[in-house]
């Protein structure tokens, strides 16, 4: 029951929003993210989109998994 | 999907691997998921098997429909049974044992229960339906709790009557502390629920860095993101660091969902809770503010409720409070399977149990 997806918004209207997701399409409420946009990937549960998703923020993560394992690959040796 | 296939890359993943192994020491290191989809996802891609021999992952109490305790369904077993009262549920319950038997078994017994997606399936249902009293089952954490606020005040601004709640939610820092403060199980760190997070944010995690000297990291689901969790938190476990940080910052704020935090308070009060393993828990539930008490089940709908009673030989109370591994129950795959659960721990696919006979079979 807990299961939340990121889904991407299509379109808006009022305060529902038409999300999807490989394919799969489903009408969202956006009263607990009034600011997602369309384009933007949000979380998606119940039937709720509870929160927006940053891309940036993604690559970043990414970016610093690269590096904490480079540290690794580097010294070759226990930090 | 976007923001899935990255964080699945297996090179990456062996790479952070190795990286853990280097760090971890030789001390032992036991980490507490507090999230049923982390102990899916921790089944699902291996986990255990990537990490040194000196960490050992511990699930804990995350799955909601799993510590909703035997009163509660009970409660709903009945109110199902009264004239003109429907419940609507998320699919999890329906299979749940209560004391005698499940709301499955209720419903082929003539006790009227619907199951739904999302409490605003329950809200149609209940303006559908204008003679009959719909109740929604609200159980669920921080991160199910928001939506039944926001459909409660959608039900009080159409002035929807008969959609009515029976509210069993869960708080997870609460549980957090129960468990730090038990000593037979002793945590070095966490995993902090993704999603229940992006709902609370950080802040409510800081006391167990502060007082407890126990970091904290907030993962996401996918592989990278749970290696990458537990890379931070054996980086602070032995430089004996004590923090809480986010690896999950894609979605997770420090602050959390302000709008959703706001929907709560003006919704819900804390309130004392009982958890199915960890009995009561104070200010680790909520109930509706007074000024909401026409839509409170308990209050409006009187019912008789059978006495509570446990499954015999079921042990879901100690794998919730990690202090066992689902195969040291003696039901483990032979009377309890997910085609024949006994208890809720194997019943949702969130259960500890069910995690481990999905991705490790009988035994
Ligand atoms: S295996 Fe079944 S009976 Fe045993 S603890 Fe898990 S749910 Fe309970």
């Amino acid at each position: 029951m807990c299961l939340a997806v990121p889904m991407k918004v299509e379109r808006i209207e009022g305060a529902l929003a038409t999300v999807s997701s490989a394919g799969m399409k489903m009408r969202v409420d956006l009263s607990l993210t009034p600011e997602a946009r369309v384009g933007e990937y949000v979380i998606v549960h119940a039937g709720f989109a509870i929160e927006t998703l940053r891309p940036e923020v993604a690559e970043e993560t990414l970016k610093l998994m690269e590096e904490m394992v480079k540290a690794a690959e580097d010294s070759g040796e226990v930090s | 999907m976007k923001y899935l296939e990255e964080f699945r890359n297996p090179g990456l993943a062996q790479k952070l691997a190795r990286r853990i192994r280097e760090v971890a020491g030789k001390e032992p290191i036991n980490l507490m998921e507090v999230c049923g989809t982390h102990t899916m996802s921790i089944h699902k891609f291996g986990i255990k098997g990537l990490l040194p021999q000196n960490i050992r992952l511990i699930s804990g109490p995350g799955c909601p429909v799993c510590v909703t305790p035997n009163p509660y369904l009970d409660r709903a077993i009945s109110l199902s049974l009264k004239k003109n009262v429907l419940i609507a549920t998320f699919g999890d319950m329906l299979r749940v044992p209560g004391s005698t038997r499940s709301l499955e078994q209720v419903r082929a017994q003539g006790g009227r229960v619907k199951m739904v997606y999302s409490p605003i399936d329950a809200l149609n249902l209940a303006t559908e339906n204008p003679g009959i009293q719909v109740v929604f089952l609200a159980v669920g954490f921080e991160t199910t709790s928001p939506t039944i606020a926001a459909t409660v005040w959608e039900a009080e601004q159409k002035g929807i009557e008969n959609f009515l709640v029976l509210v069993g939610h869960k708080l997870i820092p609460p549980a957090m502390k129960a468990l730090v403060a038990d000593p037979r199980i002793k945590i070095s760190g966490f995993l902090c629920p993704a999603h229940v997070s992006a709902i609370i944010g950080l802040e409510p995690y800081q006391f167990l860095a502060r007082d407890y000297k126990i970091p904290c990291v907030v993962v996401g689901f996918e592989p990278l993101d749970i290696l990458q969790g537990i890379l931070m938190l054996a980086e602070m476990i032995v430089s004996g660091k004590a923090e809480v940080q986010n690896q999950y910052r894609r979605v997770v704020r420090p602050q959390g969902n302000r709008k959703a935090q706001e929907i709560l308070d003006k919704t819900f009060e804390p309130a004392d809770s009982e958890w199915r393993g960890l009995g009561k828990i104070p200010s680790s539930g909520c109930r509706l503010k007074p000024e909401l008490g026409h839509r409170d089940a308990e209050q409006a709908i009187a019912v008789e409720v059978e006495p509570a009673k446990e499954h015999r030989g079921c042990k879901c109370g100690e794998v919730l409070q990690g202090l066992i591994e689902p195969p040291r129950c003696p039901l483990y795959g032979r009377a309890c399977n997910p085609e024949k659960p006994i208890g809720p721990c194997m019943v949702s696919s969130e259960g500890t149990c069910a995690a481990y006979f999905k991705y490790q079979g009988a035994r």
